[in-house]
């Protein structure tokens, strides 16, 4: 996956677990938990979603690089590069 | 043990809170087994039939009432936690409620401000102090830790007036108590909020429809539930647990049991010397005797125009176990139909509830036992019509439960439907493995039980992944 397409995948995770938020207009830089309401249950559940998706395991001292949508990407990069996106779930 | 393929974790009840811990573990591809010895699930939040007619037990209100899209506050985190839509729930906010202590009562709605104005009529000099401590609780968390002080103490400190406190603790009391007249602080924070500043609000037709919603969300999920199916023993070794023998000898494998039993009653399932690190005196003491009587015409229509009344007949607010069997000096009457968006009945329904003595139910002869409960129920509507219309002569059905019924129905000891005095939040026990959620662990009510079910699930079935 490219660094736009693990954008794409994290944002569908997220759209999964809180369908009401808008996530059209999440920007890369900015905290998530800044720009939509996400508490540590649901970082949970993006961790959850990305191991039951693509069998990325994060381990919990990496929760923090996951806080913002380049994060994401940065550091799931070298674990998704031989996956493809999901089809939303 | 048999050769079947291990679970990854076995719940035992299948009540609000195991079933909330189901779908969170099914949710995320865990093998996942809900236990119930009953044929029903819910727990102590369920319903039955009876000559076609239906009875709901617990539910008074669905504590914890926010308006669709609040962020942050139990029930929508729940709902998104077990990916359940606000809507699914079809709540229906009540109308209003009365705490009532000797000749004064106290109105309080889902709008604080009713509260606060009550106050400020009723007791003017303190009006100031009171709007002080419910800023200071307002700015406080869901998990206060635990401090030196009760929450009478607390009350008394900032309020001074014995009446003032006594009526704003009854309903507090009676919504989740385990201990008697007081209750500690950090669960005071909790019914404070759960009551008082979010609010009371009831889905539409009652326990069922939500109990259906989890019960469909985890079988749809793949987790397996069986009824009449009760756990006789928590097979462990070495300190660890390894599975669970159902009372007709099955055995089940598993290396993570989450159970909804009770703490005292759990470890009653494990080998002796794990059993005795909490025993049966550890077991809670307060417990009630629980009415439905049904109506020839709807309640309103009759003059019940409030949703719940707690009242203490007495100049003291009283929450105690009770010397006879049951007590009428206080209690708890419910009228479901004071709800928004309730689906209109051709029967109105009272619900009463009495704090009782469990020694004393237990003991009786099969005869005996139903004149108590036939007494309590007629004594308890003559009480009620002190508190709104005589509908003794409205009566069509009725049916009644008591401690030996809840004890019977949920194996909670007792039948003391608010656990052990002693709460443990971190749901650990002496065996690896053995974790507790339900109300020894977590917060009470529906919002509680299934928040304490997916926090456990969490910390203890998800996290160590």
């Amino acid at each position: 996956m490219t660094h736009e397409e693990i954008v794409q995948a994290v944002k569908d995770i997220i759209h999964t677990i809180a369908p009401d938020e808008e996530i059209g207009g999440l920007n890369l830089t900015d905290p998530l938990r800044d720009q939509i309401e996400l508490d540590s249950m649901d970082f949970l559940d993006i961790v959850m979603e990305l191991r039951k998706r693509y069998g990325v395991q994060v381990p919990e001292e990496d929760y923090k690089e996951l806080a913002t949508l380049q994060g994401c990407a940065d550091y799931l990069a070298p674990h998704l590069a031989d996956h493809q996106l999901a089809t939303s779930a | 043990m048999t050769a079947s393929t291990p679970y990854d974790t076995i719940l035992i009840g299948a009540g609000m809170s195991g079933l909330a811990a189901g779908i969170r573990l099914a949710q995320f591809d865990q093998r996942v087994l809900v236990l119930d010895r009953h044929y029903l699930w819910g727990g102590l939040n369920s319903y039955y039939k009876r000559e076609g007619r239906r009875f709901d037990v617990g539910l008074h209100a669905l504590t914890n009432f926010v308006p669709k899209g609040t962020r942050g506050r139990p029930l929508t985190r729940i709902l998104r936690q077990l990916r359940i839509p606000y809507d699914s729930l079809r709540l229906g906010e009540q109308h209003g409620s009365r705490s009532v202590v000797g000749d004064t009562d106290l109105r309080f709605a889902n709008d604080f401000e009713l509260l606060r104005s009550e106050v400020a009529r009723q007791f003017p000099s303190r009006a100031a102090a009171f709007d002080g401590m419910a800023r200071e609780l307002e700015a406080l968390p869901f998990d206060v830790p635990e401090g030196q002080e009760s929450a009478r103490a607390y009350l008394t400190r900032h309020l001074g007036e014995a009446r003032l406190v006594d009526l704003l603790l009854l309903p507090i009391l009676f919504y989740g108590s385990p201990t008697p007249n007081d209750v500690d602080f950090p669960s005071f924070v909790v019914l404070w909020k759960s009551l008082y500043e979010e609010g009371f609000a009831r889905p539409a037709g009652g326990i069922r429809p939500l109990l259906d919603a989890l019960r469909s969300r985890y079988l749809e999920l793949g987790g397996e539930l069986r009824m009449k199916a009760g756990v006789a023993e928590i097979l462990h070794e070495d300190g660890r647990v390894q599975g669970v023998r159902l009372d007709d000898g099955t055995e089940l494998r598993s290396e993570r049991v989450i159970s909804s039993a009770g703490r005292v009653e759990t470890l009653s399932l494990c080998e002796e010397t794990v059993a005795a690190t909490c025993g049966p005196e550890h077991a809670g003491r307060m417990t009630f005797v629980e009415s439905t009587t049904l109506l020839d015409q709807p309640a309103p229509d009759l003059g019940w125009t409030d949703t719940i009344v707690f009242f203490s007949q007495g100049e003291r607010a009283v929450y105690e176990e009770p010397a006879e069997a049951v007590s009428h000096a206080s209690g708890v009457i419910c009228c479901p139909e004071n709800y928004a968006r309730q689906e209109p009945e051709s029967e109105g329904v009272l619900r009463l509830t009495l704090m009782a003595n469990a020694e004393h139910w237990k003991a009786m002869s099969d005869g005996e036992y139903l004149a108590a409960k036939e007494q309590a129920w007629s004594k308890g509507l003559e009480t009620a019509s002190l508190y709104g219309p005589d509908v003794r002569e409205q009566v069509v059905a009725k049916d009644t439960f008591t401690p030996r019924t809840i004890e019977r129905f949920t194996g909670h000891l007792n039948g003391a439907v608010y656990g052990c005095p002693h709460k443990d939040k971190s749901g650990t026990t002496p065996l690896e493995g053995l974790f507790l959620c339900g109300t020894d662990q977590g917060y009470l009510g529906i919002v509680g039980a299934m928040l304490s079910g997916v926090a456990m699930a969490n910390r203890h079935a998800l996290l160590p992944a």
